[in-house]
Protein backbone atom coordinates (compact mmCIF):
# COMPACT_ATOMS: atom_id res chain seq x y z
CA UNK A 1 0.00 0.00 0.00
CA UNK A 2 2.91 2.66 0.94
CA UNK A 3 4.91 1.18 -1.87
CA UNK A 4 1.73 1.83 -4.17
CA UNK A 5 1.51 5.57 -2.86
CA UNK A 6 5.39 6.22 -3.61
CA UNK A 7 5.25 4.57 -6.99
CA UNK A 8 1.75 6.81 -7.54
CA UNK A 9 3.65 9.86 -5.71
CA UNK A 10 6.68 9.62 -8.12
CA UNK A 11 4.58 9.63 -11.68
CA UNK A 12 2.86 12.64 -10.43
CA UNK A 13 5.86 14.49 -9.60
CA UNK A 14 7.20 13.38 -12.96
CA UNK A 15 4.66 14.50 -14.64
CA UNK A 16 4.19 17.53 -12.43
CA UNK A 17 7.93 18.50 -12.96
CA UNK A 18 6.65 19.02 -16.97
CA UNK A 19 3.44 21.26 -15.94
CA UNK A 20 5.86 23.34 -13.95
CA UNK A 21 7.94 23.92 -16.61
CA UNK A 22 5.16 24.85 -18.97
CA UNK A 23 3.66 27.10 -16.27
CA UNK A 24 7.09 28.50 -15.63
CA UNK A 25 7.37 29.72 -19.06
CA UNK A 26 3.73 31.63 -18.65
CA UNK A 27 4.79 33.47 -15.10
CA UNK A 28 8.36 34.53 -16.63
CA UNK A 29 6.06 36.02 -19.37
CA UNK A 30 3.38 37.51 -17.59
CA UNK A 31 5.46 38.99 -15.00
CA UNK A 32 7.39 41.11 -17.23
CA UNK A 33 5.45 41.83 -19.61
CA UNK A 34 1.46 41.47 -18.23
CA UNK A 35 0.67 39.21 -21.19
CA UNK A 36 -0.56 35.68 -20.69
CA UNK A 37 1.11 34.46 -23.69
CA UNK A 38 -1.16 31.07 -24.70
CA UNK A 39 0.89 29.92 -27.02
CA UNK A 40 3.09 28.58 -24.40
CA UNK A 41 1.97 25.06 -24.62
CA UNK A 42 2.93 25.00 -28.64
CA UNK A 43 6.68 26.57 -28.01
CA UNK A 44 6.87 23.53 -25.75
CA UNK A 45 5.72 21.28 -28.58
CA UNK A 46 7.64 23.06 -30.72
CA UNK A 47 11.11 22.18 -28.89
CA UNK A 48 10.03 18.67 -28.71
CA UNK A 49 9.93 18.21 -32.16
CA UNK A 50 13.01 20.17 -32.95
CA UNK A 51 14.66 17.68 -30.33
CA UNK A 52 13.13 14.70 -32.14
CA UNK A 53 14.97 16.31 -35.31
CA UNK A 54 18.22 16.39 -33.67
CA UNK A 55 17.92 13.14 -32.22
CA UNK A 56 16.34 11.11 -34.49
CA UNK A 57 17.08 12.93 -38.26
CA UNK A 58 20.38 13.69 -36.96
CA UNK A 59 21.43 11.38 -34.86
CA UNK A 60 22.06 13.52 -31.91
CA UNK A 61 23.60 12.60 -28.45
CA UNK A 62 20.77 13.02 -25.58
CA UNK A 63 22.25 16.29 -24.48
CA UNK A 64 23.45 17.99 -27.39
CA UNK A 65 19.58 17.40 -28.27
CA UNK A 66 18.08 19.17 -25.24
CA UNK A 67 20.94 22.31 -26.12
CA UNK A 68 19.92 22.09 -29.50
CA UNK A 69 15.93 22.41 -28.73
CA UNK A 70 16.71 25.00 -26.14
CA UNK A 71 18.59 27.03 -28.79
CA UNK A 72 16.63 26.93 -31.65
CA UNK A 73 13.61 27.68 -29.44
CA UNK A 74 15.34 30.62 -27.38
CA UNK A 75 15.90 32.04 -30.83
CA UNK A 76 12.56 32.03 -31.78
CA UNK A 77 10.82 32.78 -28.71
CA UNK A 78 13.10 36.29 -28.90
CA UNK A 79 12.05 36.55 -32.45
CA UNK A 80 8.64 36.71 -31.50
CA UNK A 81 8.64 39.27 -29.34
CA UNK A 82 10.77 41.62 -31.25
CA UNK A 83 8.67 40.38 -34.75
CA UNK A 84 4.96 39.98 -33.41
CA UNK A 85 4.72 41.66 -30.01
CA UNK A 86 6.86 44.07 -29.58
CA UNK A 87 4.31 46.39 -32.86
CA UNK A 88 1.42 45.98 -30.49
CA UNK A 89 2.74 46.78 -27.03
CA UNK A 90 0.44 49.50 -25.02
CA UNK A 91 -2.30 47.94 -27.06
CA UNK A 92 -5.33 46.71 -24.41
CA UNK A 93 -4.53 43.01 -23.34
CA UNK A 94 -6.97 41.93 -24.80
CA UNK A 95 -4.86 42.20 -28.34
CA UNK A 96 -2.08 40.58 -27.26
CA UNK A 97 -3.80 37.49 -25.51
CA UNK A 98 -5.56 37.05 -28.66
CA UNK A 99 -2.06 37.02 -30.99
CA UNK A 100 -0.99 34.89 -28.46
CA UNK A 101 -3.78 32.74 -29.22
CA UNK A 102 -3.15 32.89 -32.92
CA UNK A 103 0.80 32.07 -32.51
CA UNK A 104 -0.68 28.97 -31.25
CA UNK A 105 -2.57 27.86 -33.91
CA UNK A 106 0.24 28.97 -36.53
CA UNK A 107 3.06 26.85 -34.47
CA UNK A 108 0.43 23.61 -34.93
CA UNK A 109 -0.51 24.71 -38.20
CA UNK A 110 3.44 24.88 -39.43
CA UNK A 111 4.51 21.68 -37.45
CA UNK A 112 1.46 19.41 -39.46
CA UNK A 113 2.83 20.46 -43.10
CA UNK A 114 6.71 19.86 -42.18
CA UNK A 115 7.87 17.20 -43.96
CA UNK A 116 8.93 14.14 -41.23
CA UNK A 117 7.10 15.73 -38.53
CA UNK A 118 3.49 15.85 -39.36
CA UNK A 119 0.46 14.92 -37.22
CA UNK A 120 1.77 11.80 -36.37
CA UNK A 121 3.00 10.28 -33.05
CA UNK A 122 6.81 9.99 -32.56
CA UNK A 123 8.87 8.46 -29.90
CA UNK A 124 11.92 10.49 -28.59
CA UNK A 125 14.50 8.34 -27.88
CA UNK A 126 16.31 8.93 -24.38
CA UNK A 127 19.47 7.59 -22.55
CA UNK A 128 17.70 6.05 -19.45
CA UNK A 129 15.94 3.02 -21.28
CA UNK A 130 13.11 1.02 -19.28
CA UNK A 131 15.25 0.39 -16.00
CA UNK A 132 13.17 0.57 -12.66
CA UNK A 133 14.15 1.39 -9.37
CA UNK A 134 12.59 -0.78 -6.09
CA UNK A 135 12.12 1.36 -3.23
CA UNK A 136 10.23 -0.45 -0.68
CA UNK A 137 7.11 -1.96 -2.54
CA UNK A 138 7.56 0.73 -5.06
CA UNK A 139 8.94 0.31 -8.27
CA UNK A 140 9.74 3.83 -10.13
CA UNK A 141 10.78 3.83 -13.61
CA UNK A 142 14.79 5.68 -13.65
CA UNK A 143 13.08 8.09 -16.58
CA UNK A 144 10.94 9.63 -13.95
CA UNK A 145 14.15 9.91 -11.76
CA UNK A 146 15.22 11.75 -14.56
CA UNK A 147 12.89 14.08 -15.34
CA UNK A 148 12.66 14.79 -11.59
CA UNK A 149 16.21 15.47 -11.73
CA UNK A 150 16.96 17.43 -15.00
CA UNK A 151 13.75 19.25 -13.69
CA UNK A 152 15.30 20.33 -10.20
CA UNK A 153 18.61 21.06 -11.93
CA UNK A 154 17.06 23.54 -13.98
CA UNK A 155 15.21 25.23 -11.54
CA UNK A 156 18.39 25.66 -9.18
CA UNK A 157 20.33 27.21 -11.96
CA UNK A 158 17.65 29.74 -12.80
CA UNK A 159 17.35 30.27 -9.19
CA UNK A 160 20.86 31.44 -9.33
CA UNK A 161 20.66 33.28 -12.27
CA UNK A 162 17.89 35.20 -11.41
CA UNK A 163 19.86 36.07 -7.87
CA UNK A 164 23.36 36.82 -9.13
CA UNK A 165 23.93 37.28 -12.63
CA UNK A 166 23.49 40.74 -13.92
CA UNK A 167 20.65 39.84 -16.70
CA UNK A 168 18.80 37.48 -14.61
CA UNK A 169 18.92 40.60 -11.73
CA UNK A 170 17.79 43.08 -14.55
CA UNK A 171 14.81 41.02 -15.45
CA UNK A 172 13.55 40.84 -12.14
CA UNK A 173 13.84 44.51 -12.12
CA UNK A 174 12.26 44.72 -15.23
CA UNK A 175 9.47 42.92 -14.00
CA UNK A 176 8.86 44.72 -10.81
CA UNK A 177 8.72 48.38 -12.21
CA UNK A 178 9.58 48.92 -16.07
CA UNK A 179 9.82 52.35 -15.40
CA UNK A 180 11.96 52.31 -12.83
CA UNK A 181 14.39 49.86 -14.73
CA UNK A 182 14.33 52.01 -17.46
CA UNK A 183 16.70 54.45 -15.29
CA UNK A 184 18.66 52.53 -13.75
CA UNK A 185 20.08 51.97 -17.55
CA UNK A 186 18.42 48.64 -17.92
CA UNK A 187 17.63 48.22 -21.77
CA UNK A 188 13.74 47.27 -20.97
CA UNK A 189 12.66 46.28 -24.26
CA UNK A 190 15.70 44.16 -24.74
CA UNK A 191 15.36 42.28 -21.63
CA UNK A 192 11.85 41.50 -22.56
CA UNK A 193 13.04 40.03 -25.73
CA UNK A 194 15.38 37.61 -23.52
CA UNK A 195 12.85 37.05 -21.24
CA UNK A 196 10.92 35.62 -24.24
CA UNK A 197 13.92 33.71 -25.36
CA UNK A 198 14.49 32.09 -21.98
CA UNK A 199 10.59 31.14 -21.53
CA UNK A 200 10.53 29.78 -24.83
CA UNK A 201 13.84 28.16 -23.73
CA UNK A 202 12.10 26.36 -20.94
CA UNK A 203 9.63 25.42 -22.82
CA UNK A 204 11.55 23.44 -25.02
CA UNK A 205 13.17 21.73 -22.07
CA UNK A 206 9.77 20.68 -20.54
CA UNK A 207 9.00 19.61 -24.11
CA UNK A 208 11.77 17.13 -24.49
CA UNK A 209 10.85 16.06 -20.88
CA UNK A 210 7.85 15.12 -21.36
CA UNK A 211 8.33 13.56 -24.66
CA UNK A 212 9.30 9.80 -23.47
CA UNK A 213 5.77 9.88 -20.99
CA UNK A 214 3.47 11.55 -23.80
CA UNK A 215 5.45 10.97 -27.35
CA UNK A 216 5.88 13.96 -29.74
CA UNK A 217 2.89 15.12 -31.87
CA UNK A 218 1.30 18.37 -32.72
CA UNK A 219 -1.04 18.42 -30.09
CA UNK A 220 1.13 17.85 -27.03
CA UNK A 221 1.12 21.16 -26.08
CA UNK A 222 -2.82 21.33 -25.33
CA UNK A 223 -0.67 20.17 -21.77
CA UNK A 224 -0.43 24.39 -21.48
CA UNK A 225 -4.25 23.72 -20.33
CA UNK A 226 -3.08 21.94 -17.88
CA UNK A 227 0.03 23.93 -16.88
CA UNK A 228 -2.35 27.26 -17.08
CA UNK A 229 -4.25 26.32 -14.20
CA UNK A 230 -0.86 25.06 -12.26
CA UNK A 231 0.17 28.47 -12.75
CA UNK A 232 -2.99 30.02 -11.39
CA UNK A 233 -2.81 27.75 -8.47
CA UNK A 234 0.50 28.67 -7.62
CA UNK A 235 -0.67 32.84 -7.57
CA UNK A 236 0.03 33.74 -11.29
CA UNK A 237 3.01 35.75 -11.36
CA UNK A 238 5.02 33.69 -8.82
CA UNK A 239 7.99 32.18 -10.11
CA UNK A 240 8.10 29.27 -7.09
CA UNK A 241 3.97 29.31 -7.07
CA UNK A 242 4.45 27.81 -10.74
CA UNK A 243 6.84 25.12 -9.87
CA UNK A 244 4.73 23.96 -6.50
CA UNK A 245 1.44 24.44 -8.34
CA UNK A 246 2.70 22.16 -11.54
CA UNK A 247 3.55 19.28 -8.91
CA UNK A 248 0.58 19.73 -6.80
CA UNK A 249 -1.41 19.49 -9.85
CA UNK A 250 0.64 16.51 -11.35
CA UNK A 251 0.45 14.79 -7.80
CA UNK A 252 -3.20 14.82 -7.87
CA UNK A 253 -3.77 13.98 -11.47
CA UNK A 254 -1.50 10.49 -10.46
CA UNK A 255 -3.87 9.84 -7.55
CA UNK A 256 -6.99 10.99 -9.09
CA UNK A 257 -6.31 8.41 -11.83
CA UNK A 258 -5.87 5.35 -9.90
CA UNK A 259 -8.33 5.63 -6.81
CA UNK A 260 -10.84 7.30 -8.30
CA UNK A 261 -13.43 6.40 -11.52
CA UNK A 262 -12.08 6.85 -14.88
CA UNK A 263 -12.48 10.35 -15.98
CA UNK A 264 -11.25 11.83 -13.26
CA UNK A 265 -7.78 11.96 -13.29
CA UNK A 266 -8.69 14.92 -16.20
CA UNK A 267 -11.18 17.12 -13.59
CA UNK A 268 -8.88 16.35 -10.72
CA UNK A 269 -6.66 18.74 -11.54
CA UNK A 270 -9.31 21.96 -12.10
CA UNK A 271 -11.04 20.58 -8.75
CA UNK A 272 -8.14 21.20 -6.88
CA UNK A 273 -8.18 24.49 -8.34
CA UNK A 274 -11.14 26.05 -7.80
CA UNK A 275 -11.10 24.67 -3.98
CA UNK A 276 -7.43 26.26 -3.65
CA UNK A 277 -8.78 29.59 -4.87
CA UNK A 278 -12.16 29.84 -2.77
CA UNK A 279 -10.53 29.45 0.08
CA UNK A 280 -7.16 31.70 -1.30
CA UNK A 281 -7.88 33.93 -4.20
CA UNK A 282 -4.66 34.61 -5.37
CA UNK A 283 -3.31 31.39 -5.35
CA UNK A 284 -0.71 29.53 -2.77
CA UNK A 285 2.03 32.61 -3.40
CA UNK A 286 0.29 35.10 -4.87
CA UNK A 287 0.00 38.57 -2.84
CA UNK A 288 -3.03 40.13 -1.71
CA UNK A 289 -3.12 43.22 -3.62
CA UNK A 290 -5.83 45.50 -1.75
CA UNK A 291 -6.27 48.83 -3.20
CA UNK A 292 -6.44 51.57 -0.80
CA UNK A 293 -9.59 53.80 -1.41
CA UNK B 1 30.71 73.87 -22.89
CA UNK B 2 27.59 74.34 -21.43
CA UNK B 3 26.87 71.53 -18.74
CA UNK B 4 22.86 71.38 -19.53
CA UNK B 5 21.06 72.65 -21.81
CA UNK B 6 17.03 72.75 -23.13
CA UNK B 7 16.51 74.85 -26.15
CA UNK B 8 13.51 76.15 -27.53
CA UNK B 9 11.82 72.55 -26.25
CA UNK B 10 7.80 72.49 -27.10
CA UNK B 11 5.49 69.15 -27.00
CA UNK B 12 2.29 69.24 -27.94
CA UNK B 13 -0.35 66.06 -27.01
CA UNK B 14 -2.82 66.58 -29.92
CA UNK B 15 -4.00 70.00 -29.48
CA UNK B 16 -2.82 70.86 -26.20
CA UNK B 17 0.44 73.20 -26.04
CA UNK B 18 1.91 71.44 -23.30
CA UNK B 19 5.23 72.99 -22.60
CA UNK B 20 6.38 75.56 -25.55
CA UNK B 21 9.56 76.77 -26.66
CA UNK B 22 11.23 76.43 -23.26
CA UNK B 23 14.88 77.29 -23.24
CA UNK B 24 16.88 77.49 -20.03
CA UNK B 25 20.99 76.35 -18.89
CA UNK B 26 21.74 74.61 -16.08
CA UNK B 27 25.65 75.30 -14.62
CA UNK B 28 27.76 72.63 -13.10
CA UNK B 29 27.32 72.00 -9.58
CA UNK B 30 24.34 74.29 -9.22
CA UNK B 31 21.07 73.23 -8.04
CA UNK B 32 18.79 74.56 -10.65
CA UNK B 33 14.87 74.85 -9.62
CA UNK B 34 11.59 74.77 -12.05
CA UNK B 35 8.87 75.95 -10.61
CA UNK B 36 4.81 77.00 -11.54
CA UNK B 37 1.31 76.09 -10.66
CA UNK B 38 -0.28 73.06 -11.62
CA UNK B 39 -0.31 71.85 -15.05
CA UNK B 40 2.50 74.74 -16.17
CA UNK B 41 4.38 71.63 -17.49
CA UNK B 42 7.34 70.95 -15.24
CA UNK B 43 6.44 67.09 -14.91
CA UNK B 44 6.32 67.07 -18.54
CA UNK B 45 9.80 69.19 -19.10
CA UNK B 46 11.07 66.16 -17.00
CA UNK B 47 9.61 63.41 -19.21
CA UNK B 48 11.20 64.93 -21.63
CA UNK B 49 14.62 64.79 -20.45
CA UNK B 50 13.93 61.53 -19.45
CA UNK B 51 13.32 60.34 -23.49
CA UNK B 52 9.81 59.06 -22.08
CA UNK B 53 8.04 61.76 -24.64
CA UNK B 54 9.50 63.06 -28.03
CA UNK B 55 9.87 66.42 -27.96
CA UNK B 56 8.06 67.85 -30.77
CA UNK B 57 10.19 71.02 -31.59
CA UNK B 58 14.01 71.65 -29.73
CA UNK B 59 16.67 69.80 -28.43
CA UNK B 60 18.34 68.45 -24.84
CA UNK B 61 22.07 68.31 -24.83
CA UNK B 62 24.38 67.23 -21.99
CA UNK B 63 27.78 67.89 -21.43
CA UNK B 64 28.10 69.00 -25.34
CA UNK B 65 26.26 65.80 -26.81
CA UNK B 66 22.35 65.91 -27.73
CA UNK B 67 20.11 63.86 -25.20
CA UNK B 68 18.22 61.20 -27.34
CA UNK B 69 17.26 57.75 -27.56
CA UNK B 70 15.22 55.13 -25.03
CA UNK B 71 15.12 55.78 -21.41
CA UNK B 72 17.33 53.48 -20.55
CA UNK B 73 20.40 55.64 -22.29
CA UNK B 74 19.63 58.62 -19.90
CA UNK B 75 21.20 56.67 -17.23
CA UNK B 76 23.90 55.58 -18.98
CA UNK B 77 25.03 59.29 -19.64
CA UNK B 78 25.02 60.01 -15.85
CA UNK B 79 21.87 61.30 -15.42
CA UNK B 80 19.78 60.02 -12.40
CA UNK B 81 16.08 60.95 -11.77
CA UNK B 82 13.56 60.38 -8.83
CA UNK B 83 9.75 60.46 -9.03
CA UNK B 84 6.84 62.19 -7.99
CA UNK B 85 4.98 59.07 -6.70
CA UNK B 86 7.91 57.29 -5.71
CA UNK B 87 9.06 54.35 -7.98
CA UNK B 88 10.64 51.53 -6.50
CA UNK B 89 10.92 47.70 -6.50
CA UNK B 90 8.59 47.22 -4.31
CA UNK B 91 9.62 43.27 -3.66
CA UNK B 92 13.41 43.91 -3.06
CA UNK B 93 14.62 44.96 0.12
CA UNK B 94 16.04 48.54 0.65
CA UNK B 95 19.87 47.00 -0.29
CA UNK B 96 18.61 45.28 -3.69
CA UNK B 97 16.78 48.34 -4.70
CA UNK B 98 20.30 50.10 -4.22
CA UNK B 99 22.48 47.63 -5.61
CA UNK B 100 20.50 47.64 -8.70
CA UNK B 101 21.38 51.34 -9.31
CA UNK B 102 24.75 50.22 -10.01
CA UNK B 103 23.19 48.00 -13.24
CA UNK B 104 25.18 50.30 -15.52
CA UNK B 105 28.33 49.52 -13.38
CA UNK B 106 28.31 46.10 -13.69
CA UNK B 107 30.80 45.23 -16.15
CA UNK B 108 30.90 41.86 -16.27
CA UNK B 109 29.22 38.94 -18.46
CA UNK B 110 27.40 35.80 -17.97
CA UNK B 111 29.86 33.92 -18.74
CA UNK B 112 32.55 35.08 -16.22
CA UNK B 113 29.72 35.07 -13.63
CA UNK B 114 28.73 31.69 -14.06
CA UNK B 115 32.41 30.43 -13.47
CA UNK B 116 32.62 33.42 -10.58
CA UNK B 117 35.96 34.41 -12.03
CA UNK B 118 38.13 36.70 -8.98
CA UNK B 119 37.24 39.19 -11.42
CA UNK B 120 33.30 38.95 -10.19
CA UNK B 121 33.75 38.90 -6.93
CA UNK B 122 36.23 41.99 -7.15
CA UNK B 123 33.72 43.94 -8.78
CA UNK B 124 30.57 43.09 -6.31
CA UNK B 125 32.64 43.91 -3.41
CA UNK B 126 33.10 47.52 -5.33
CA UNK B 127 29.50 47.58 -6.28
CA UNK B 128 28.52 46.83 -2.56
CA UNK B 129 30.90 49.24 -0.96
CA UNK B 130 29.42 51.93 -3.41
CA UNK B 131 26.06 51.52 -2.05
CA UNK B 132 26.95 51.47 1.45
CA UNK B 133 28.15 55.05 0.97
CA UNK B 134 25.00 56.05 -0.03
CA UNK B 135 23.49 53.67 3.08
CA UNK B 136 25.78 55.98 5.25
CA UNK B 137 25.05 59.48 3.93
CA UNK B 138 21.36 59.06 3.82
CA UNK B 139 21.57 57.61 7.33
CA UNK B 140 19.30 53.97 5.71
CA UNK B 141 21.63 51.91 7.70
CA UNK B 142 18.74 50.92 9.95
CA UNK B 143 16.43 50.11 6.52
CA UNK B 144 19.14 48.05 4.87
CA UNK B 145 17.36 44.86 4.97
CA UNK B 146 13.73 45.83 5.07
CA UNK B 147 11.34 44.83 2.10
CA UNK B 148 10.48 48.36 0.39
CA UNK B 149 6.98 47.69 0.22
CA UNK B 150 6.24 47.89 4.04
CA UNK B 151 8.55 50.82 4.88
CA UNK B 152 6.96 54.40 5.39
CA UNK B 153 6.26 57.06 2.98
CA UNK B 154 8.75 59.63 3.84
CA UNK B 155 11.85 56.46 3.77
CA UNK B 156 10.51 55.17 0.92
CA UNK B 157 11.42 58.54 -0.94
CA UNK B 158 14.44 58.62 0.46
CA UNK B 159 15.48 55.08 -0.55
CA UNK B 160 14.39 56.46 -4.02
CA UNK B 161 16.82 59.05 -3.94
CA UNK B 162 19.78 56.70 -2.35
CA UNK B 163 18.58 54.20 -5.48
CA UNK B 164 19.64 57.37 -8.02
CA UNK B 165 22.89 57.80 -6.15
CA UNK B 166 24.05 54.78 -6.08
CA UNK B 167 24.33 55.31 -10.01
CA UNK B 168 26.59 58.01 -9.46
CA UNK B 169 25.25 60.29 -11.62
CA UNK B 170 26.48 63.93 -12.29
CA UNK B 171 23.00 65.36 -12.87
CA UNK B 172 20.04 64.51 -11.00
CA UNK B 173 16.29 65.06 -11.44
CA UNK B 174 14.24 65.02 -8.34
CA UNK B 175 10.57 65.56 -9.25
CA UNK B 176 8.95 67.20 -6.10
CA UNK B 177 11.26 65.93 -3.56
CA UNK B 178 9.22 66.99 -0.63
CA UNK B 179 6.15 65.83 -1.63
CA UNK B 180 4.17 64.18 1.06
CA UNK B 181 7.10 64.54 3.19
CA UNK B 182 7.15 66.19 6.57
CA UNK B 183 8.77 69.40 7.85
CA UNK B 184 11.38 67.25 10.10
CA UNK B 185 12.16 64.91 6.84
CA UNK B 186 11.76 67.89 4.32
CA UNK B 187 14.56 69.62 6.65
CA UNK B 188 16.79 66.44 6.17
CA UNK B 189 16.40 66.55 2.55
CA UNK B 190 17.17 70.28 1.88
CA UNK B 191 20.61 69.01 3.76
CA UNK B 192 20.96 66.21 1.46
CA UNK B 193 20.42 68.28 -1.67
CA UNK B 194 23.24 70.80 0.11
CA UNK B 195 25.17 67.58 0.29
CA UNK B 196 24.48 66.24 -3.62
CA UNK B 197 25.93 69.55 -4.50
CA UNK B 198 28.60 70.44 -1.75
CA UNK B 199 30.18 66.64 -1.37
CA UNK B 200 29.35 64.45 -4.41
CA UNK B 201 29.37 67.59 -6.63
CA UNK B 202 26.29 66.57 -8.22
CA UNK B 203 24.36 69.22 -10.07
CA UNK B 204 20.87 69.07 -8.90
CA UNK B 205 17.78 70.00 -11.46
CA UNK B 206 14.42 69.59 -9.73
CA UNK B 207 10.76 70.47 -9.62
CA UNK B 208 9.55 71.76 -6.53
CA UNK B 209 6.65 72.86 -4.99
CA UNK B 210 7.37 74.25 -1.30
CA UNK B 211 8.95 77.60 -1.64
CA UNK B 212 10.86 77.45 1.80
CA UNK B 213 12.85 74.64 0.45
CA UNK B 214 13.01 76.23 -3.05
CA UNK B 215 14.62 79.57 -1.50
CA UNK B 216 16.88 77.55 0.92
CA UNK B 217 18.43 75.16 -1.68
CA UNK B 218 18.47 76.51 -4.89
CA UNK B 219 21.05 78.74 -6.50
CA UNK B 220 18.33 79.49 -9.72
CA UNK B 221 14.83 79.26 -10.51
CA UNK B 222 12.99 79.41 -13.17
CA UNK B 223 9.25 80.17 -13.08
CA UNK B 224 6.84 78.31 -15.61
CA UNK B 225 2.97 78.65 -16.78
CA UNK B 226 1.15 77.46 -19.28
CA UNK B 227 4.12 75.64 -21.11
CA UNK B 228 5.93 79.00 -21.38
CA UNK B 229 8.95 81.10 -19.33
CA UNK B 230 7.95 83.27 -17.42
CA UNK B 231 10.79 84.19 -15.18
CA UNK B 232 14.24 83.12 -14.47
CA UNK B 233 16.66 84.46 -11.87
CA UNK B 234 17.52 83.84 -8.07
CA UNK B 235 14.93 82.47 -5.77
CA UNK B 236 14.06 86.11 -4.20
CA UNK B 237 13.86 87.72 -7.75
CA UNK B 238 11.32 84.65 -9.01
CA UNK B 239 9.18 84.96 -6.08
CA UNK B 240 8.39 88.39 -6.31
CA UNK B 241 8.25 88.77 -10.07
CA UNK B 242 4.95 90.54 -11.16
CA UNK B 243 4.09 87.73 -13.71
CA UNK B 244 4.68 84.88 -11.13
CA UNK B 245 2.67 86.34 -8.52
CA UNK B 246 0.37 87.06 -11.04
CA UNK B 247 0.39 82.92 -12.40
CA UNK B 248 -0.05 82.06 -8.81
CA UNK B 249 -2.57 84.57 -7.10
CA UNK B 250 -4.28 85.05 -10.76
CA UNK B 251 -4.04 88.98 -11.92
CA UNK B 252 -6.96 91.42 -12.35
CA UNK B 253 -8.61 90.87 -15.80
Amino acid sequence: MLGQSLQLLFAGVAQGCVYALVALGFVLIYKATETVNFAQGDMMMLGAFFGLTAATILGWPYWATILFAITVMAVIGMGLERVVLRPVLGYPTFTVVMITIGIGYVIRGIVTMVPGWGTETHALPTPFGNGVVRIGGAVIAVEQIAVIGMTAALVAALFLFFRFAKLGVAMQATSQNQLAAYYMGIPVQRVNMMIWGLSAGVAAFGGILLAPVAFVHSNMGFIGLKAFPAAVLGGFGSVPGAIVGGLIIGIVESFAGFHLAEGFKDVAAYVVVLAVLLVRPSGIFGETVSKKV
Amino acid sequence: MTFFAVENLGVRFGGVVAVDGVSFEVKQGEVYTIIGPNGAGKTTIFNLIGLIYRPTSGRISFEGRELEGAPHHVAERGIARTFQNIELFEHATVLQNLLIGRHRHRRTSLAEEILFLPRVRRAELAQRAAVEKVIDLLELAHHRDSMVAGLPYGVRKVVELGRALATEPRLILLDEPSSGLNPEETDDMAFWIEDMKKELGITVLMVEHDMNLVSRVSDRVLALNEGRVIAEGTPAEVQSHPAVVEAYLGGDD
